[in-house]
């Protein structure tokens, strides 16, 4: 479908985000801290309440691209692109039992990054620069697909070009330098409620005017099978076999297992005021993910409402142009474009965080002030922005997309570093390092070998086929030779690197009241 | 909780063991956050069309319930573990 330019939505839409944009400078002011210093401007000084973090997690979590991507793979393939929904139900137990143990250990040593947390338990300086340089590599197309987003529907406003994607970043760039992590935060909020609202009228109306969801179902199911995925499989409203089976339940798995190993999800969980806060929103961000299963089911309406989309990405555009009046489109399309902007911010601050803790006061600058260090923070913030709004603009999206499809594999391989640090000091730095190199050397093979069409592998081993998703292969190899190692190098002797956390520091207070978990405002900002 | 952390310091024997064995009955209680994994990652299980639900085919309607069924036990195990 192509568009012509609809002005009622281009109004709509760019008053929405002139508000947003004044929001994100006014964030600067909001629960004002001392932006000199990286804990204020990065983590907008760990004290967001469970209300504050809901909304900051939930954009962090559910973005823009998540958003126009799995109902274009639910419209293309259908019931495998549903995965989203068992996984994003399974990581809420993990947060609740691994998060608040890296939110007190974080806070006791003041650590900002995850890489900060690996170094300071295991000592290690090499598995450190692993974790950091791989939390970088996953975040930075994930950024890039934010623009991939927000590109897409604004070409289904009718407007062409790259100038408006242009603006909008060198806007967001602006107002994440001089707020930090506070700009997200509050944007979040009024993004949340517009999505809200957009999907809440788009899963009454839209089936509503198809007849029912009996209707919907019946024609994505006639059509599905006629539907052919990037792999060459048919579509499919139900998983059919056994391969199917595999898929779907590691691709759920591998996904809940890595989500809060990314920078910028530990960014919004160490951001958070305690444990406790960290408890109740696993228990109230599931909201979010009833929502995305509705996003989801997008996919299937655009089938049955036989929408043909110039790109998979164009879905939901297109399905929105065609029921929508002009004015709710633009306050939908606002919706899709804030939903952008919010996880690019908190990206582009997790990733200057990881460069300036673990990289920059590492190995250039050791002993550099807190000034310098926020400053530098910030300055490599607008490095990444421009970085991935380069790449969106010079090389096709497919690049991004590919990329961001291995940064899943790849940060699923810092789970054993990370998750077993939380709960022992027995795996030897060396092991991890060397279970690591495994699981992205065998991650990668897997992903080129298949020239990036899909994450699920066909495995032949014992003379049968284990199909599975690319990551879970990868973490699995990861942890045979972890543990393996380990078990050597213990016998051996290894020594093992100096461990600067006590049991202790793992536990949180659980208490929001208690002075141990609330520091009083002027020393909150000085880390340990 | 004060004691708890007591415990940890390994500092009066008497209220680290009353810490300890409150710890570990509150400890069953995660066991509540193990069903949501059969249920979803045992794809066969609900990999069906019916029964329907309100035109919903049984596989889409059923990881739904699931979503308000693991919220639900997240918060027992909110409420029950300190």
């Amino acid at each position: 479908m192509s568009h012509s330019t609809n002005t009622v939505a281009l109004i709509v839409c760019g008053a929405l985000f002139a508000f947003v944009t004044a929001l994100g400078f006014f964030a600067a002011r909001w629960r004002r801290g001392d932006l000199a210093i990286l804990d204020e401007w990065g983590l907008a000084g760990r004290k967001f309440g469970s209300v504050v973090t809901w909304f900051l997690l939930g954009g962090d979590v559910y973005t823009a691209y998540t958003f126009i991507a799995v109902p274009a793979l639910v419209y293309g393939i259908g019931a495998q692109g549903f995965f989203a929904l068992p996984y994003t139900i399974l990581v809420y137990p993990l947060v609740f039992i691994l998060m608040p143990r890296l939110w007190a250990v974080s806070k006791r040593h003041g650590y900002v990054t995850p890489a900060d947390f690996v170094k300071g338990r295991y000592g290690s300086s090499s598995l450190s620069l692993a974790t950091a340089f791989t939390g970088l590599l996953a975040t930075m197309p994930y950024i890039a697909l934010q623009l991939v987003g927000m590109r897409v529907v604004i070409e289904a406003m009718g407007v062409q070009g790259d100038w408006p994607l242009i603006i909008a970043f060198v806007i967001l760039a602006a107002y994440t330098y001089s707020s930090g992590l506070r700009a997200p935060a509050l944007i979040s909020i009024v993004k949340d409620t517009l999505i809200y609202v957009t999907i809440i009228v788009a899963v009454i109306y839209i089936p509503y005017k198809l007849g029912g969801f009996g209707k919907i179902f019946d024609a994505a199911g006639g059509t599905l099978p006629h539907h052919t995925g990037p792999t060459g499989k048919p579509g499919a409203l139900i998983p059919g076999n056994d391969a199917a089976y595999g898929a779907y339940a590691t691709l759920a798995l591998g996904s809940a297992l890595a989500l809060f190993m990314y920078p910028h999800v530990i960014t919004g969980v160490l951001s958070s005021r305690s444990g406790r806060v960290i408890r109740r929103n696993a228990t109230v961000l599931p909201a979010y993910t009833f929502l995305l299963g509705l996003i989801a089911l997008l996919g299937l309406m655009a089938i049955a409402a036989k929408i043909k989309p110039a790109s998979p990405n164009s879905v939901v555009p297109d399905l929105f142009v065609k029921f929508f009046p002009s004015w709710f489109e633009g306050f939908a399309f606002a919706a899709i474009i804030i939903g952008a902007l919010v996880p690019a911010a908190i990206m582009s601050i997790a990733a200057a965080n990881l460069f300036t803790r673990n990289i920059y006061k590492e190995y250039l600058r050791p002993g550099c002030t807190d000034a310098e260090e926020s400053r530098v923070a910030r300055l490599t913030s607008l490095v990444v922005k421009a970085g991935a709004l380069v790449f969106i603009v010079v090389l096709p999206t497919k690049y991004a997309i590919d990329l961001q499809l291995l940064g899943g594999v790849w940060i699923l391989q810092t789970l054993p570093a990370i998750v077993g640090g939380l709960f022992t000091r027995w795996l030897h730095r060396w092991a991890l390092l060397a279970g690591w190199l495994a699981g992205m050397t065998a991650g990668t093979l897997m992903a080129t070998e298949q020239d990036f069409k899909s994450s699920v592998y066909d495995l032949h081993i014992f003379g049968t086929t284990i199909t599975a998703y690319e990551a879970i292969f990868a973490l699995a190899l990861n942890l045979v030779v972890t543990l393996g190692l380990t078990a050597v190098l213990s016998l051996l002797g290894a020594r093992r690197g100096p461990d600067e956390t006590t049991s202790g520091d793992y536990e949180d207070a659980d208490h929001e009241d208690d002075p141990a978990a609330v520091p009083p405002r002027d020393t909150a900002a000085v880390p340990a | 909780m004060a004691n708890e952390r007591f415990a940890h310091n390994d500092a009066g024997a008497g209220d680290a063991d009353r810490g300890s064995r409150g710890r570990r009955a509150s400890r069953a209680w995660y066991l509540l956050l193990v069903p949501p994994y059969i249920g979803l990652l045992w794809v066969p299980l609900y990999a069906k069309a019916t029964p329907k639900l309100f035109g919903f085919p049984f596989f889409y309607w059923y990881q739904f319930a699931w979503v308000i069924a693991t919220a639900v036990l997240t918060w027992i195990v909110f409420r029950k573990v300190r």
